[in-house]
């Protein structure tokens, strides 16, 4: 065997010329600036002058002086914990439904997941014209054809209405995310498992689902999770297109509009990274969190 | 007494299938979210052909009556006259999209087979960083992208919107995954016949992940084509903005879907969203028979 090293006990320095581009792009845009990140957070930056290390007073600033900040958690974290899970949920349950299909199986797999291949900015706009503050909104139209309401609602311009406007359209939107993973791994499993699940009592669909498939799905539900839970977290633009940067009231403030406008408006780079930073130890600690849930080994 | 479990579905008499309930209560359900779903996209399609008089309407109609061509010619044309026609930010779009797509296959395939195939020493290590960056949200490192991306000067330039979207964890985990089910003996076969590692990566192990790389294609470029991030940060000159920003300038601001462009607004969100479904419509079998043989592992 000519090439014996190659196979058996691996060979480094090929390895690592294949991945040298990867590699290269990957330290300087990714792991690089993850610590880069933490470090500015702790000092004064605006680009112009060196960096000057303030300890932690941006993180004092963020959580106990910046309202807005407190909006933006507020919001994020409302905007999160409805469309994360709901998201999530309603992903499995398709993709449970769907997978049980024979017919027509391909064509309501795209019509669920279309929306979440859709772009947020034009999706934010293509909404607007149902909820459109105006009379000529199509669910102000419906609402005051049928007189629930005699004014139209100003969905987009009130500050009540427009979380709740940004959420209903991300979910929409995200229904479809976690969808094709999980559909992927509904068709991965392997049949004999269900065999031995009659023989040991198993006797309808639900209990199926919750006594085989949940257990033998734990690794896509943990990936649709950390991934359901970064996207829930970087919500930005649906929000932008429905109300605009800065909102009415801020109300659809989230903690990256608080990043956009910090770092690439007032550039002010080492308060921005104080953002990042919270922003990464959220997605992070909740990563952690569902790793310990749908964890494969117990 | 036997109780009903179904319905046979006839037409004029013939008998055609036989439907059980639950199955039926199951489409029912499937079809209703299926509306909801695909409502929007459907009502930005027929309003796109809207004539003007149509568009204007009170109460407004959800489908046309007399269908046009003329939103799709004033989107083109009316824009034409203005300092950057539409089909620029078609063309800019589609070449930072497709340029990212390419680079971002050969870049994470190679690096696949490296970590795959050579088991370098420190392998497990890198692979453990590129699961910690599937756990936090890109705007995290949005910062530090930006200073690199100024310090070398690409501010403005269409290697901003490519360059750092090249080295993209999921991307690499996708390929990874897939890459480790294909059996040593087709590369020693190769290595034994004289291929370098060069040619044994073209010839053997690219053609035999297509199945992944096809599927990284149809995430890569949905992502690339809907991001608004990006070139709101590193873009300023309006020629060489993308569809996104373009969408939303059109828009006429946040929240407007100001009525006097509603025609063009809904052609250019439908430009904007028909490539994506196009692409995922057509590669729709191959991305989850991908998706279920690469298996998210734990």
């Amino acid at each position: 065997m000519i090439n014996k090293k190659v196979k058996v006990s691996g060979n480094t320095k090929m390895g690592y010329l294949f991945m040298s581009p990867f590699l290269l792009l990957f330290t300087i845009f990714t792991i690089l600036p993850v610590g880069i990140s933490m470090a500015l957070s702790v000092t004064n930056y605006n680009m112009m002058e060196a960096p000057s290390f303030i300890g932690l007073t941006n993180f004092k600033l963020l959580i106990l002086d910046d309202k807005e900040f407190l909006i933006a958690m507020k919001n994020t974290m409302i905007f999160a914990l409805i469309s994360g899970p709901i998201s999530f949920i309603a992903s499995f349950l398709m993709a449970w439904l769907i997978n049980n299909l024979r017919k027509m199986r391909n064509v309501f797999s795209l019509a669920f997941y279309a929306p979440s291949i859709t772009s947020g900015v034009a999706m934010g706009t293509v909404w607007m014209y149902f909820f459109s503050s105006d009379s000529y909104g199509l669910i102000n139209t419906i609402l005051m054809r049928f007189g629930v309401v005699s004014e139209p609602i100003k969905w987009t311009l009130d500050s009540r209405y427009i979380l709740g406007v940004v959420i209903f359209i991300s979910i929409w939107m995200g229904m479809g995310a976690g969808f094709l993973t999980f559909l992927a791994g509904l068709q991965g499993l392997s049949p004999d498992i269900f065999e031995a699940g009659m023989i040991d009592g198993i006797r309808n669909p639900v209990q199926e689902l919750i006594y085989l498939t949940l257990p033998q799905m734990k690794p896509q539900l943990l990936f649709g999770a950390i991934n359901g839970t970064v996207v829930a977290f970087g919500v930005f633009d649906i929000a932008v297109a429905v109300a605009g940067m800065p909102s009415p009231n801020y109300a659809a403030h989230t903690i990256v509009s608080h990043l956009y406008d910090y770092a690439f408006i007032r550039f002010d780079m080492g308060y921005a990274s104080s953002i990042a930073v919270m922003l990464f130890l959220i997605t992070f600690v909740m990563g952690k969190v569902f790793m310990k849930i749908f964890s494969t080994k117990d | 007494m036997a109780a009903v479990k179904g319905m046979s579905v006839r037409i004029r008499g013939h008998h055609l299938f036989y439907i059980s309930f639950p199955k039926l209560a199951l489409f029912c359900f499937l079809a209703l979210l299926v509306c909801f779903t695909a409502l929007p996209l459907i009502y930005v399609t027929t309003t796109a052909f809207k004539p003007i008089d149509e568009l204007y309407l009170f109460p407004p109609r959800f489908f046309t009556h007399r269908p046009t061509l003329s939103n799709m010619e004033s989107l083109f044309s009316a824009l034409d006259s203005s300092a950057v026609p539409f089909s620029r930010y078609i063309f800019n779009s589609l070449f930072t999209s497709v340029t990212t797509v390419v680079l971002t296959v050969v870049v994470s395939c190679m690096a696949a087979y490296g970590l795959v195939k050579h088991r370098p020493r420190g392998g497990n290590f890198i692979f453990s960083m590129i699961l910690m960056a599937l756990m936090f949200s890109p705007h995290v490192t949005q910062i530090p992208n930006y200073m690199v991306v100024k310090s070398l000067n690409l501010i403005d330039t269409y290697w901003a919107l490519i360059i750092p979207k090249i080295a993209v964890a999921f991307n690499i985990f996708l390929v990874k995954q897939f890459l480790e089910q294909m059996p040593e003996t087709y590369l020693e076969a190769a290595r034994l016949d004289g291929a370098s590692e060069w040619q044994v990566f073209w010839k053997i192990v690219m053609p035999y992940i297509k199945p992944a790389w096809a599927t990284l294609v149809v995430f890569s470029f949905v992502s690339n084509w809907n991001d608004y991030f990006s070139p709101l940060v590193f873009i300023t000159k309006t020629a060489l903005k993308t569809l996104p920003l373009a969408v939303q300038t059109i828009a006429g601001g946040p929240g407007a879907a100001a009525l006097a462009t509603a025609g063009a607004m809904a052609a250019a969100t439908l430009v904007m969203t028909m490539p994506t479904i196009i692409v995922f419509t057509v590669m729709q079998g191959r991305v989850l028979s991908a998706m279920a043989h690469s298996g998210i592992k734990a």
